[in-house]
């Protein structure tokens, strides 16, 4: 069988189309490179999901966890301490449990039982969770003269927020943000190992690289491999948010642009 | 455990409750926490020492040393950490085995890997096939925590690596204006002033290193996460006297509680060392002590 073959076959594997049975002995290298790139495409659909929906609930958690009134700042800190408190494996496992005892109750709920959606609302809280405390942080780092100034011109309320605040609070946060997101497509691979059902073999990229290294007995293969893939990614994301990064900095002087730098902290 | 659990299905909700705490399978679930603590009492040092390793390392004015110390650092922390645990726990046991094959059966003929198989000669077996149980489990606990210490340890180089540049250079100047050596100024001067700098990233790591120890359960040892989708499992009156439904919710929401508490816990106990570590830094934070101090 020749490498695009399959390709062909499998590369679409982890959404349930072409061959329907995974390799189960001589197992070649471009089976295993196909496979797990076909997994990555759920690690960047979570990742991707999770990022763009997150990022909503993050600003409004930050700004709740920076407001006056005690029933906006409580919830706020509260959602904030119980996701980054706790560890995310631990919330994937709770939250399936929990769903499953629903769709008992509510049958309508089932959907959340599969990884495609339960994972994913997890994900979205837990990314929200870690960004609502950077843009937190950024929120209340921004220049005092700033937000004088936004009020010297007479803006108040949204249109001061929308263009002063959040656009200072973004390219604050914006380096940190980026680690962030880095790191959540890296949680992603966490999600076929703790309780969500990898449902007739369709799993993430982990998932097929651990088939292979738990057939094969090789585990010098398939991980060099999704390290490959994973820093492919990482690239990419760098890639991406400099580029917007590019675009928030753009009204600075040259000098006082924040250069990103490629220097993930340890967040998680 | 009590004696008035001897027949379950007469006791009131309260006792039955208490009686199916204290069932011998709990107990393993408890110990299991014991199990975590043990985990983090060990792997804290020992990242810590790989750490420090690594981050001399990248300084080192070596080139080679220097490219080792810092692609070990990028590649451990550009790869979802759940991979290299997978990665190091059968390429570590492979690694070990395959070192006592070569010294204890230097004539054996065939090849070690044989189509999917890994075959060393019986000798070379870690544990030897005929160790008793303790054994395996403490070999693999090992394993874990070798594991843990190599992931975590190029974080920690990142933190130190930091903080040993963030020492200011006039402190390292005037050691060298007294006399000493390049050794003697890292000794005495740059390591002991290092860690207030080192201090925040090392606290997050530490949260961090507390969060990573559920995933424990993925590298086979018995753990809390283990524990509970064993107890929490539907349980029929056939099997055990304790019959009752899916309660793995439950025991997931309790894991849950004892993290939050723990990184709470954590975090407070860190604030307070940070504090005695700024006392007399020349630091914005340890100026501001002064300051309110005076």
């Amino acid at each position: 069988m020749s490498c695009w073959e399959t390709v062909a076959d499998y590369a679409f594997r982890s959404l349930g189309y072409g061959e329907r049975l995974l390799p189960r002995s001589d197992f070649t290298l471009c089976q295993q490179v196909t496979l797990i790139g076909s997994g990555m495409i759920w690690n960047v659909y979570f990742g991707f999901v999770a990022l763009i929906s997150g990022f909503f609930l993050a600003t409004a958690v930050a700004l709740g966890k920076a407001s006056r009134h005690f029933w906006l700042r409580k919830p706020a800190e509260w959602f904030v301490f119980v996701f980054r408190g706790s560890p995310l494996f631990i919330q994937f496992f709770f939250a399936y449990f929990l769903f499953l005892s629903l769709k008992g109750q509510v049958p309508f709920l089932g959907a959340f039982t599969s990884a495609w959606l339960g994972a994913a609302v997890v994900l979205f809280f837990n990314t929200a969770a870690y960004s609502a405390e950077i843009f937190y942080g950024a929120l209340r780092s921004i220049p005092k003269g700033d937000v004088e100034a936004a009020d010297a011109y007479g803006l108040t309320g949204w249109s001061r927020f929308r263009r002063v605040v959040w656009p200072t609070m973004l390219r604050l946060a914006w380096p940190a943000y980026t680690n962030e997101a880095i790191f959540l497509f890296h949680a992603t691979t966490l999600v076929f190992f703790s309780g969500f059902p990898a449902s007739q073999q369709k799993g993430d990229a982990l998932y097929y690289a651990s088939y292979f290294a738990d057939k094969t007995f090789n585990p010098f293969v398939p991980y060099p491999i999704l390290a490959g893939y994973f820093i492919l990614v990482t690239l990419t994301i760098i890639g991406v948010f400099g580029l917007v990064n590019r675009r928030l900095n753009r009204h600075l002087p040259q000098d006082r642009k924040t250069r990103m730098v490629f220097r993930p902290q340890v967040i998680r | 455990m009590f004696a008035f659990c001897t027949d379950p299905e007469t006791l009131s909700s309260l006792s039955w409750m208490l009686c199916y705490l204290t069932t011998a399978k709990h107990m393993g679930l408890y110990y299991a926490f014991g199990t975590v603590l043990l985990l983090l009492a060990i792997t804290a040092p020992a990242a810590l020492a790989f750490g420090f390793g690594g981050a001399v390392m990248a300084r080192s004015r070596i080139p080679p040393i220097a490219w080792i110390g810092k692609g070990y650092v990028s590649v451990v922390r550009g790869v979802p950490d759940i991979a290299f645990f997978l990665f190091f726990v059968i390429a570590l046991d492979q690694a070990f085995e395959w070192l006592r094959h070569q010294v204890k059966c230097p004539d054996w003929g065939q090849p070690v890997r044989q189509g999917n198989d890994f075959v060393v000669c019986p000798e070379a077996k870690l544990p030897l096939g005929n160790a008793p149980q303790w054994v395996h489990e403490s070999y693999g606990f090992s394993l874990a925590v070798l594991t843990f210490a190599i992931v975590f340890g190029a974080f920690a180089a990142n933190v130190l690596y930091g903080a040993m540049r963030a020492v200011p250079k006039a402190q390292i100047e005037t050691a060298e204006a007294y006399g000493m050596s390049h050794r003697q100024a890292f000794r005495r001067v740059l390591v002991p002033q290092m860690w207030v700098y080192a201090l925040p990233g090392l606290s997050n790591l530490w949260m961090v290193l507390i969060k990573a120890t559920p995933l424990l359960f993925l590298l086979g040892v018995e753990d809390i996460v283990y524990w509970a989708r064993e107890l929490g499992g539907t349980k029929t009156p056939q099997f055990t006297a304790y019959p009752h439904g899916d309660w793995r919710m439950w025991y997931f929401l309790f894991l849950l509680i004892f993290y939050l508490c723990f990184t709470k816990v954590s975090e407070v106990v860190l604030e307070r060392v940070m504090k005695r570590l700024t006392k007399g830094q020349a630091t914005t934070g340890g100026e501001s002590q002064r300051k309110a101090a005076a």
